[in-house]
Parts: C-alpha cells; structure tokens; sequence
C-alpha cells in the first residue's frame, strides 16, 4: 500500500468532515413478527380474504339465519310436498274431506261413460262410469299424458273385481296439473280385455278451513267460505319430501355438518400432528410403537365403533347422536395425518437447519414448534382442508346406510342423501344441500390455500 | 445478437424451465397410460374369474337362446330349503324345486310331486307322481320328504323355520330335543306315499306344505355335500322346472331349463340369468333402461319417466302388512286404553299412503288382516268390514285428557317410537311425529335403529310404539290372526286379551270354514276396538316389464316374481 | 434390510392380534343378538342355533376358540349366510374389491401426481385454475351422488348412441370397472391433486433446486430427478392408507354398481352384527392394511434415501 503514489500523496487536510446526515433513506423494513407477516400477506391475497368472508357468511347463516327465517325446520307442510321455488302458491277453500261413497256428485252422464263425479281437486279425485254388461271388473289408470293405446294407460292405481262396481276416488299424491284417468275393462283371469274409457282432469290445489288455520295462512280463519282463495305458505327454496321447508332445513343441517365437519377435523388433525411429529421426532423404537399403535387404530372398523361409542354414550331415542359421531370420527380418523406428519418431520430432521439448530442447543420443543411443524403447515393445511369434506361426506355415508344422524334432525348429508332418490322429478332437493356442501369445501380450500402461503416458513423468501 | 429485453431475460430460465418440466410431464401421462391400459388387461383376466356375465346373454330378452335376464334384491343366503327364510332364497328356490304341492299362474294350490291329496283329520296322505325326477335322474320319492322334514327338525341343524312344521305330530317336541326324530308324524309308506300325521286336526295344513321349508332333499346328496348343502350351484340336485348352473355369490345366478322336470313341457323359456343382486332401485331402472333387465320396480320418482315413455306399467301386492304396534306391557304409558285410542283418532293411514309415502301401490291400512284375504266366498274384508272411523281431532283430545286423568298426570311425557332406519319407516316416524305434536301435542321420540338393534329393543320391550310388519308365511288368515295371541312370542308389545286368545284357539282347531273365519272377524273386531294397533299399509309394487316377455306373475305366495309360466314374444 | 422387513412383519402380527381382541369386545358389547330374525324364534330354535355357533360358552371361552380357529386360518361360518364359510366370503369377494381399488387407486395416484405437478409449474395460470376447480369439485360431492350421477349420464349415452358403450351395472370385464373404478377414485385423486401441488410447490422453491438450476443441470434432470423426485413423497405416504381405503371403503359404488365386492358384505355384516363376518373381515382388512403400511414403509425408504430403515 505504501508503495501506491497516491496513497502516499494524501494530507490530512484532504479529507473533509461530513455535515448532516445523509439523505438516502434506510432501507430497512419495519420489524414485523411472524404472524404479523403471516396476516399482512393472507390480507393482500384476495381469493383468502373473498374465502373468508364466505366463511364469515356461512357461520351467519348457521347461527343469526335461524333468528331471521323464523320457520321450524321439522314443521311438516303437507299441502306443498317437494315444492320447487317459486312455485305457485294459490289454493282454494273446501270443505273438510269425507270419504265418497259413490253417490253423492254428478250420478249420469248423457254422452260419456267416464265422468267426473265432481270437481278435481288435490283433496280427490271422484271417478265415476256406466257399468259394462260382461265385465269381470276394472283396472284403474292414471297418466300425465293422454293415453295413445291401451299399453300406455299409465300408473294403475287398483284392480276392481266388481263388475257392479262403478266409482273411483283417487288420492294418491295428487298435484295442480292435468290427469288423464283410464278405466279398462279386465276378464276373468285379470287381463286387460283392450275396452277403456278415458277422462281429463284438470286438478286444483285445495285446502280446508281447518288446515289454513292450523298453518296460519290468514288472520282470521272464521270469515274463510269455501271457495275462497288463499295463499299458502312461502317457502323460499322450495320444500323436501314431507313439505319441510328447505331454507329452514339447511339452516338447522349446517349445525351438525358444519359441527362435524369443523370440530372433528379440528381435533384429529391438531392430535395427528402432534402425535407424528413426536413419533417422528423422537425415532428410534418410540416411533415403531407409536406408528403400530396407528396402524392398529386405523384398522378399527368405524362403523361398528360408532354404535358402541352410541352405546357408550347412551344416547336414547330421540337424541341426534352427533356427539358419538364426533368421538368416533376424531379418535379414529387421526391416523393418517400422523402416518403423513411424520413422513414430513423423518424429511425435516435432516435438513440443514435443523441441525444447526440443533448445535445452537434448541431444545426439542423448540425444534418440533418452531422447525418441524411450521414446515409441514402446507401439507397439514391441505390434510385439514381435505378432511372437511371428508368429515361431512362420512356423516352423508351414515345417513346413506341409516345409520347417521336421528330423524327428524337435519344435515346437508342426510339431505343430498334423500335428495338423491328424487333427483329427476325435484332436483332442488338435491342442488340446495350440494351447493351449500361445495360452496363450504371451496371456502374452506382457497383459505386453506391463503394460509398456507401466508404461514408457510419456506414461502416468506419467495415472495 | 439482439438487445434483449431485461424482463424477459429474468424470466426466461423459469419459463423454460417449466416448459422442459411440462413436456417431461406430458411424457409420463403417457406412460401412465399405457401402463394404465396394461394393468387393466392383466384385471381383465384376474375378473373374469369373478364375472357376473360369463355364459349366458346378459340381454334384458335373448330372443335366439330363449334367455330373459332378471335380477335379485340381494344374494340369497342360502339355498339349502331347510334353513332358509328370506323373500329372496325363496323366489330362487321355487324355480329350481318343486314341493309336494305348487302354485299355479293364478297363484292357486295345485299338484307339485304330489298327484293329489287327501286330509282325513290328523291324517293327511300324499300320493307322488312317479315320473318326478332330481336332475340326477333318480327318482324324487316320499323318502326325500321324510329326510328332509326329519333333518330339518333336529337341534344340530338349528333351523330358523322348523316352527313351521310344528303341526306334525311330535315336531316340536323333537326340535325340542325331547324325543327322536323317529317320532315324528312322518312317514314314507313306500316310494311314492308319504303319510303324515298332525298333532290336531287343523285346516290350513297343505296351504303349509306349499312353504318353502316343506321341500325334499335327496339323502344321499346331502351326505355328500359335507355340510355345504345349498352353498354353491354345484352343492345342490333340482327337482323344480329349472337348474341353476352358476352360482358367483353376490354377483349372479343362472338357470337354466331343467331336462328332468317331469312337466317341462310347460316351461316355455330356456334360461333363467339373475344377472344382478342389488337392491338400488336407481340401478335397477337404470339397466331396465338400457336393456339389461326385463323387469324393475318403479319408486314414485319414475313414475313421470316412466309414463313419458308409454311404459305398460303393472301392479301388484306383495302381501305384507304393516303396522304400527302400541307396548302393552303394564309398566308402559301406552298400556293405557284412552292414550291409545286418542292417538289412534289422529292417525290417519289414507294421508299416510297418499300423500306422504306417495309410493305407487301401496294401499292404505285399515285392518290387520290385508285386502287380498279370502273369506268364505268373496273376499274377507267385504265379509267383515273394518268399521269406518275418520280422523277425529277433538274426541281424540277428549280421550287424551282422560288417559291423563287415569295416569294422573298433568301432562305426557314424550313417547318413543323405534323405527327401523329404512327410508319408508323414516318417514313414516318423522310424519307421525308431527302428527301427534299437531293434534294432541305429544312428543314422539323416534328411535330409528338398524336391524338386530331393533329386534333386541322390541324384544325388551324398549318402545312405546314400534313400526312392524307382517308378511304372510301361509295362505290362511291365521298366519296373521295368532300373531296377538298372548304366547306368541312376536307379540312384540305384550298384548294379552283371553277373549282374544280364546278366538285364535277356536281359528286353530276349528275345521268349519265359517266358525273359522266369524273367529278371524271378532279377533279384527277386538283389534280395533281395543286399539292393539294401528294399521298403516300394505305393501304393494308398481312395476314394469319388457313387452317382449309375457307371463310373468307376482303373487303373494310362492315365488314373488315367478318366471316358470313367462315366454318370449318377440317384438318387432 | 432383511432384519428390518421381518422385524416389522413379527411387530405387524401383534398388531393384527391388538385389532383382532379390540374388535372381539366391541362386538360383543354391541347391543342386539346375532341369531334374532323378524320371526322370533322360541327357546328351543333359539338353543339349537347357540350351540350351532358356539354362543351358549362364557364370552372368554369364545374368545380363545376364536383366537385358536383364527391362528389355523378359520374364521368360522357366517351367521346370515348360514352355509358359507367366512373364509371363502373373503376369497371370492375381496379379489373383486381388491380390482376395483388397485385400479381406483392407480386412477388417483397417476391422475394425482399428473394434475399436481401441472398446476404447481403452472401456478396461478389458466391450467391451475381449472384443474384446482375441478378438484374441489371431485372433493364437494359425496361419492353416492357421484355415481349416481354417472350410470344416469351412462344410460343417456347408451341409449343416445344406440350401442352400449359401457355397462351400466355388474362386474365380470374390465368395461364393468372403468366408471366405478373413476368414481371410486375421484375423491383421493382431488387429495393427491392438492397434496402434489403443495408439496411440488414447496419443492420448487427449496436450496436444491435453486444449486441444481445453479449448476447448470438440464430442465428435464432438474424436474424428473429433483422436483418430481422429491414433491411425491407426501404421497406415496398416504398411498397405503388410500389403498386400504378405498378398497373397505367401496361400499357405496359397489352397491349402486351391484359389484359383488367385499365392502357390501362387511357394511351388512355390522349392520346384521354377523360375528364371525365382521371378525374375519376387520382381521382381514387390518392384516391387509398393516402390511399395505409395511410395504409403503420398505418403498418410501428406497425412494428416499435420507430416511434410514433403522
């Protein structure tokens, strides 16, 4: 250095005190600590926050909903089975029913012979015809369509072995829509002989005084006269198989789905994260017990515990038996996330930073809580995500095989269950539940998806 | 070279990256393919060994070979006709056996092995045709029979059914284990005369025989089997109109025209293929859609379909009543006549059935005693009929009020009902529950139980209503007029009425037709006044057949759906 | 390697006998009786069928006659199917059952990995977008809907082309497998999907990648020998549960496909509380599942070398 010219050539009267400071700004961020960071970055990832406004909105629907559609989930509205929304709603007054003994109504007919005795209604359907010399007895038709031969008379309500016999009331799940009745002509040995006669009826929805009362149509059931036109009660999102209204039953089902589907995940997720980073932490031949004690669990057959925790419980009739559910679902379900959590942990252990950890003298607690879980949040994440679903659908497999939660108590398991049967003629029963089922599981994804890389240790350095 | 833009230089080597990585990924899907397709052809193999459709045409109608395909509700459990006791064993076994006696297409009692026939108070004495035949080519003789019934009633076989052949002279004594099955009233004259003698002279006796538990078994072939008698196709010799040839458990069955049936001329088809064993009723209309089957049951849910496509639809009642069965027993609040018939007045089996099981062919219940019963010329409910009794809302609060006064209660605690956990019973209970906390105010508790669960809980007496059912074991009205009966041990609520007892008594000795059946009208009389239950329907099906395919019956007795008198008509 | 692959089979024996005695107590504390038909039947009937089976013994005499049986391969006669030996309910079903969830599982784990692996290289892209939509929608909707919803839309097909393009029900060919297989397996493969895609993500972003691009190694090295390599550890971990799984948890599509598999009759067995069905079942599946775990364990270790078979 002392042979560079210039070096040598400086004076202290060179160099200059500098005045003030400088004017660059410090490029230094605020501190912030983890979950600091962790929630800045969920708040700035926009398909997290949309997620956890569903969730907010879902958890509204399930606990002030019921405070607003103030209508009894298990109230059985007889007059509108498996109504579709925004069906029409008009019904007229009628007497109460009594049945027809097949005289009262219109008796003859001049130019037919199948009439109706009297006006069809919902209530029923009055059937009457003129006798045929020589018939052993009648079958009964129904169709929504006009026959074309005598095949394709429709649904055969019954079989008459009465050739006197000459009147019919149909009840059978009559609705407001155009019917065409058949009456064939059968022989001896109960064979259509190909005669038939054939009628329209255009049925209209009917109620009685009493049962308007009973549902609290109008203010004062006394002025109602038959004939009357009233509005019967309003259901939303249309009604399931026994007139139930469907807004009020996914609201009372979200409860237990979402009690299922949130609290058991929860818990064996947390214990099977627990459990597999101790067993993996730890090695050696703790680990071997831990993980056969894991195998051991998860080849108990669930079914057969879930009654015996039933059992256990002593749940009696008319209890829902969630609590059981629950039970068996954590104590047998959390296996898996072990077997996966300790996969994860035997990677991490070896890992650099661990070791260095390690030599800086971290004590185990700190390694599994600071190093070992927070690396395997993302696969934890998406575990936790995936068994909301799963949560959900082993409650809907219950109901399937009936073995899941007591009538009458609702959960969107149960009602895609019933759903199901009735997916032609009323898809609503089965849209609603499913919809609330995906629009849950997708909320539950995107903020699983959200929290992942906010929490995530690795991804910090990334972004 | 050119300037290259700074941004796209950064991101360049990811891009390219992720290019090379996605057409490595292209590459493996590839692979995964082709070895998804390999594997697929070694399972192609593997199933063949389980295949459900090896043999004959899985066609709904196979015009050529004169085949129908069908299918079963479930795998039968067994086919060996001295255990069995399920619905659909039975369907099985009355195709490929043939009793002393059989069901005729209009669902009538007519000569099987048996020529004919005669009961001469505790005698009854079959003569057999000789020219019957086991598709091994012996003989079915009187023997076959006196094995079968003897075997069946001894303790080490522990036959479910035995109780059914307990009016022969000492059956039940020697199912008891209390004498040797030598003694009981059995006996094969010669080859061909079997003389049986019964412990009373009782009038329904060969309506029995027609029972499925009733049916011969070849000695020898039995012994030969090992204890596997009636597990496999091979394990079993026929006697009926058809043979099974194939047996894959859970999967198929396959029949086929028996050469030796003495009267296979009046088989018409030439193969039977029960291609399917499940119960799904979407399933079953969905291969009935796409040509599979040649008949499904319709839910109420098909029935638009069904009508859009100008389906020929049929009905027809399977026999079973069911009902709702009230506890008796003293300790239970239900014992208590007032509470009874109060919710009894609510109960309303027409609303029930039509407008809430809504399920096409169900008809709804009024009596024990269903609609198809005969009584001494015409059918038994126009002889007796149930008294008319609509729903009546405000006496059935007056009798509530009372019941509570004799209870001394100020106000009922909540009833339970067990259910079983099938859809129909589920909504039957959650209906009723409305019901009565509408009307009367009570609270039903519906204990929906599966299966053993529930029996244990009705045999306990753990209820205070039960949903049951009764399906009819012979073609006579006791089988439902003892079931309240008070030693009947499936008088699940305890019900016990000496004037009750005393009528059944006099419907099982008696030999006079209409002594018999005034005794069947009181016992209807005191059920229903007494409101010893509460009837909700019978079961009935609405079902649709290939018009290719005639003459397939249902009837009550003998097998359900019957395919021994069905023929192809081919279509155009 | 050969000392550790018998130690763990000797420890999954006693696992085995662990399942096999806690199964044995819980059943026999399930309420409800075995031998009770909807007909009842009278003491004497009822005697008979006791002793048929064994039942009339102290419940700790029965467990050792089971225990023996069991350890001479005899899992004794089913109580519904009252001639049939558990024994051959399992060698004619679970082969069914088994076919149907290997090829399931192939379905899952091949699409799984595939899917996965797109949408992390393709993160926050179209491709990504789509795929992660269809994943949620193969997870929010439970497996009975979906095969209903499938045979319905093979009918339509069927008749809408005039030629059965595909059974619509049954079992016997590999056309009978194909749509239960796929409904079978959607569920995990949207798992394996979302659990390939995080752990490649994570992959991706770790130091070796970063030294392997640094060093210069070709794309396609980097992708098959690295990420690849390494992203599909998570799920070759929850491969042997999902095979297990899958194959006892078939139930629903083997019953709406009326295949003649295993998991219809366990699910009946519980139902019915058929003892010795439910025994040799659940000892069955969880000798099938432990050693599935064994296997998982001996692969994961060959993958991997950094986990040492101790």
């Amino acid at each position: 250095m002392e042979n560079n010219p210039i070096i040598r050539r400086l004076r202290p009267a060179d160099f200059e005190t500098l005045t003030g400071r400088s004017s660059a700004p410090a490029l230094v961020r605020p501190s912030r600590s983890y979950w600091q960071d962790a929630w800045g970055r969920l708040k700035a990832n926009k398909r997290a926050i949309v997620s956890l406004f569903i969730i907010i909105g879902l958890l509204v629907f399930t606990f002030i909903g019921p405070l607003v559609w103030r209508v009894n989930p298990s109230l059985q509205d007889i007059d509108q089975i498996s109504i579709a929304p925004g069906a029409d709603r008009r019904a007229v007054i009628v007497e109460p029913f009594v049945a027809w003994d097949g005289i009262s109504g219109i008796t003859s007919s001049e130019d037919a012979d199948l009439w109706l005795a009297e006006a069809p209604t919902t209530q029923s359907v009055r059937l009457k015809w003129r006798t045929v010399p020589g018939a052993e007895g009648y079958r009964i038709y129904r169709n929504i369509y006009e026959p074309q031969d005598e095949f394709s008379l429709g649904l055969p309500l019954i079989t008459i072995n009465n050739a006197n016999l000459n009147y019919y009331e149909d009840r059978l799940d009559l609705s407001p829509q155009t019917y065409y009745y058949s009456v064939a002509e059968i022989n001896d040995l109960g064979q259509l002989t190909g005669d038939y006669e054939t009628v329209s009826a255009d049925v209209q929805r009917v109620i009685t005084v009493h049962e308007a009362s009973q549902r609290n149509l109008v203010d004062d059931p006394s002025t109602l006269r038959p004939g009357d036109d009233v509005l019967l009660s309003w259901h939303p999102l249309g009604t399931d198989y026994l007139g139930r209204d469907m807004l009020a039953r996914l609201m009372a089902g979200a409860r237990v789905s979402l009690f299922i589907g949130l609290l058991a995940p929860l818990f064996f997720v947390a214990f099977g994260v627990l459990y597999g980073a101790t067993s993996g932490f730890v090695g050696g031949r703790v680990d071997a017990m831990m993980m056969r004690f894991a195998d051991f669990v998860v080849a108990l057959p669930f079914l057969l515990f879930m009654i015996l925790f039933q059992v256990v419980f002593g749940i009696g009739p008319g209890e829902s038996g969630i609590l059981p559910m629950l039970v068996a679902l954590i104590i047998l379900s959390w296996p898996a996330t072990a077997r996966l959590v300790r996969g994860q942990i035997l990677q991490i252990r070896e890992e650099a930073y661990v070791s260095a950890a390690r030599l800086l003298g971290a004590s185990s607690q700190y390694l599994i809580l600071r190093h070992m879980i927070p690396n395997t949040l993302g696969v934890i994440l998406v575990t936790l995500t995936f068994a909301v679903p799963a949560a959900i659908f082993t409650e809907a497999f219950l109901s399937f095989i009936g073995m899941g939660v007591a009538p009458p108590t609702a959960s969107w398991g149960s009602m895609c269950n019933e759903g199901l049967k009735t997916m032609l003629t009323h898809p609503h029963e089965l849209i609603f539940p499913a919809v609330m089922i995906s629009i849950t599981v997708l909320a539950f994804n995107l903020l699983g998806d959200g929290l992942r890389d906010a929490l995530d240790a690795k991804m910090r350095s990334t972004e | 070279m050119k300037q290259e833009d700074p941004t796209a230089y950064t991101k360049a080597p990811g891009d390219r990256l992720t290019h090379a990585a996605g057409k490595q990924l292209a590459i493996y899907a590839l692979a995964a393919v082709a070895l998804l397709v390999a594997v697929m052809f070694v399972l192609n193999a593997l199933a063949g060994l389980t295949s459900s459709a090896a043999g004959m045409s899985s066609m709904a109608v196979d015009v050529e070979n004169n085949t129908i395909t069908s299918y079963l509700r479930e795998e039968p459990p067994q086919m060996d006709s001295m255990r069995a006791s399920d619905a659909v064993s039975a369907i099985v076994m009355y195709h490929v056996m043939e009793g002393l006696l059989r069901f005729d297409a209009d669902g009538e009692l007519v000569g099987g092995v048996a020529e004919r026939w005669e009961q001469d108070g505790t005698n009854v004495t079959f003569w057999l045709r000789d020219n019957a035949r086991w598709s091994n080519g012996e003989p079915v003789t009187a023997h076959d029979f006196e094995f079968a019934w003897k075997h069946l009633l001894s303790p080490s076989v522990g036959s479910q059914y035995a109780f059914i052949l307990y009016p022969i002279l000492n059956a039940e004594k020697a199912n008891n284990g209390e004498v040797s099955t030598d003694e009981v009233g059995v006996e094969a004259i010669d080859d061909f005369t079997l003389q049986v003698t019964l412990e009373t002279p009782i009038a329904y006796f060969d309506q029995m025989v027609g029972y499925v538990t009733y049916l011969p078994v070849n000695e020898e072939f039995y012994h030969q089997t090992a204890g596997r008698y009636g597990a496999d196709a091979d394990q079993m010799i026929y006697n009926g109109p058809f043979m099974m040839t194939s047996w894959v458990h859970g999967a198929s069955m396959q029949l086929v025209k028996n050469p030796y049936y003495w009267d296979a001329d009046r088989i018409k088809l030439d193969g039977i293929n029960f291609a399917h064993m499940t119960s799904d009723s979407n399933t079953l209309l969905n291969l009935f859609k796409d040509g599979q089957i040649a008949i499904a049951d319709l839910t109420a849910e098909m029935l638009d379909e069904a009508m859009l496509r100008n389906w020929s639809l049929n009905q027809f009642m399977e026999g079973t009543v069911f009902y709702t069965e009230f506890n008796h027993r003293p300790e239970r609040l239900t014992s208590n006549y007032n509470l009874r018939k109060a919710l009894s007045l609510v109960h309303d089996s027409s609303e029930l059935v039509n407008r809430v099981i809504k399920l096409p062919g169900y008809l709804p219940g009024e009596s024990l005693f269903p609609n198809w019963i005969q009584g001494v010329e015409g059918p038994f409910r126009e002889e007796y009929p149930v008294p008319n009794s609509p729903p009546d809302v405000e006496l059935a609060r007056e009798h509530l009020a009372l019941a509570l006064e004799e209870l001394g209660l100020e106000e009922l605690p909540p009833l339970v009902f067990l259910s079983s956990e099938t859809p129909v019973a589920r909504i039957q209970a959650e209906y009723y529950q409305e019901v009565f906390r509408r009307d009367l105010g009570i609270e039903l508790l519906i204990d929906a139980q599966i299966f053993r669960q529930r029996l244990q809980k009705m045999t306990d007496g753990e209820f205070d209503l039960v949903g049951a059912g009764w399906g009819p074991d012979y073609n006579d009205p006791l089988t439902f007029a003892d079931l309240f009966a008070s030693w009947n041990l499936n008088n699940r609520g305890r019900y016990s009425n000496p004037a009750l007892d005393a009528q059944v008594r006099i419907a099982q000795t008696s030999l006079d037709r209409k002594e018999r059946l005034d005794a069947f009208g009181e016992i209807q009389r005191i059920l229903l006044e007494d409101v010893v239950i509460m009837p909700d329907y019978e079961r009935g099906y609405v079902y649709v057949t290939d018009p290719q395919v005639r003459g397939i019956v249902r009837h009550v007795f003998g097998s359900e759906t019957d395919f021994t008198h069905a023929w192809i008509e081919p279509g155009e | 390697m050969w000392w550790y692959t018998c130690k763990r089979l000797l420890q999954g024996l006693v696992t085995v006998w662990f399942i096999a005695t806690a199964t044995f107590i819980g059943m026999h504390n399930v309420p409800g009786d075995p031998l009770s038909g909807e007909r009842a039947t009278n003491a004497a009937i009822r005697a008979n069928l006791e002793a048929r089976y064994g039942l009339d013994r102290p419940v700790t005499e029965q467990y050792f006659i089971y225990m023996g049986n069991m350890l001479r391969g005899d899992f004794g006669i089913s109580y519904t199917q009252q001639n049939r030996e558990v024994n051959d309910i399992i060698r004619e079903h679970f082969p069914v059952s088994a076919t149907l969830g290997i090829l399931a599982v192939m379905f899952a784990a091949l699409g799984g990995i595939l899917w996965g692996a797109l949408t992390a290289l393709y993160r926050n892209r179209l491709p990504d977008y789509i795929i992660m939509f269809l994943v949620i929608l193969g997870i929010s909707v439970p497996s009975f809907v979906f095969a209903a919803l499938g045979q319905l839309g093979l009918v339509n097909l069927n008749s809408l082309t005039g030629v059965s393009i595909l059974p619509v029900a049954g079992w016997g060919t590999v056309s009978h497998m194909l749509l239960p297989a796929m409904v079978l397996g959607l569920g995990t493969m949207a798992y394996m999907t979302r659990l390939m895609r995080s752990s490649m993500l994570e992959v991706m972003s770790s130091d070796y990648i970063r030294t392997a691009r640094a060093k210069g190694l070709s794309p396609t090295r980097i992708f098959t020998r690295h990420q690849l390599r390494n992203a599909v550890l998570p799920v070759i971990t929850v491969l042997g549960p999902a095979i297990a799984a899958i194959t006892t948890g078939g139930f629903v599509v083997e019953l709406v496909f009326a295949i003649p598999g295993l998991g219809r009759y366990f699910v009946q067995a519980v139902q019915q509380l058929d003892y010795t069905v439910i025994m040799g079942t659940t000892v069955f599946y969880g000798a099938f599942l432990v050693f599935m775990v064994i296997l998982v364990d001996l692969v994961y270790g060959w993958i991997d070398p950094r986990v040492r078979l101790q």
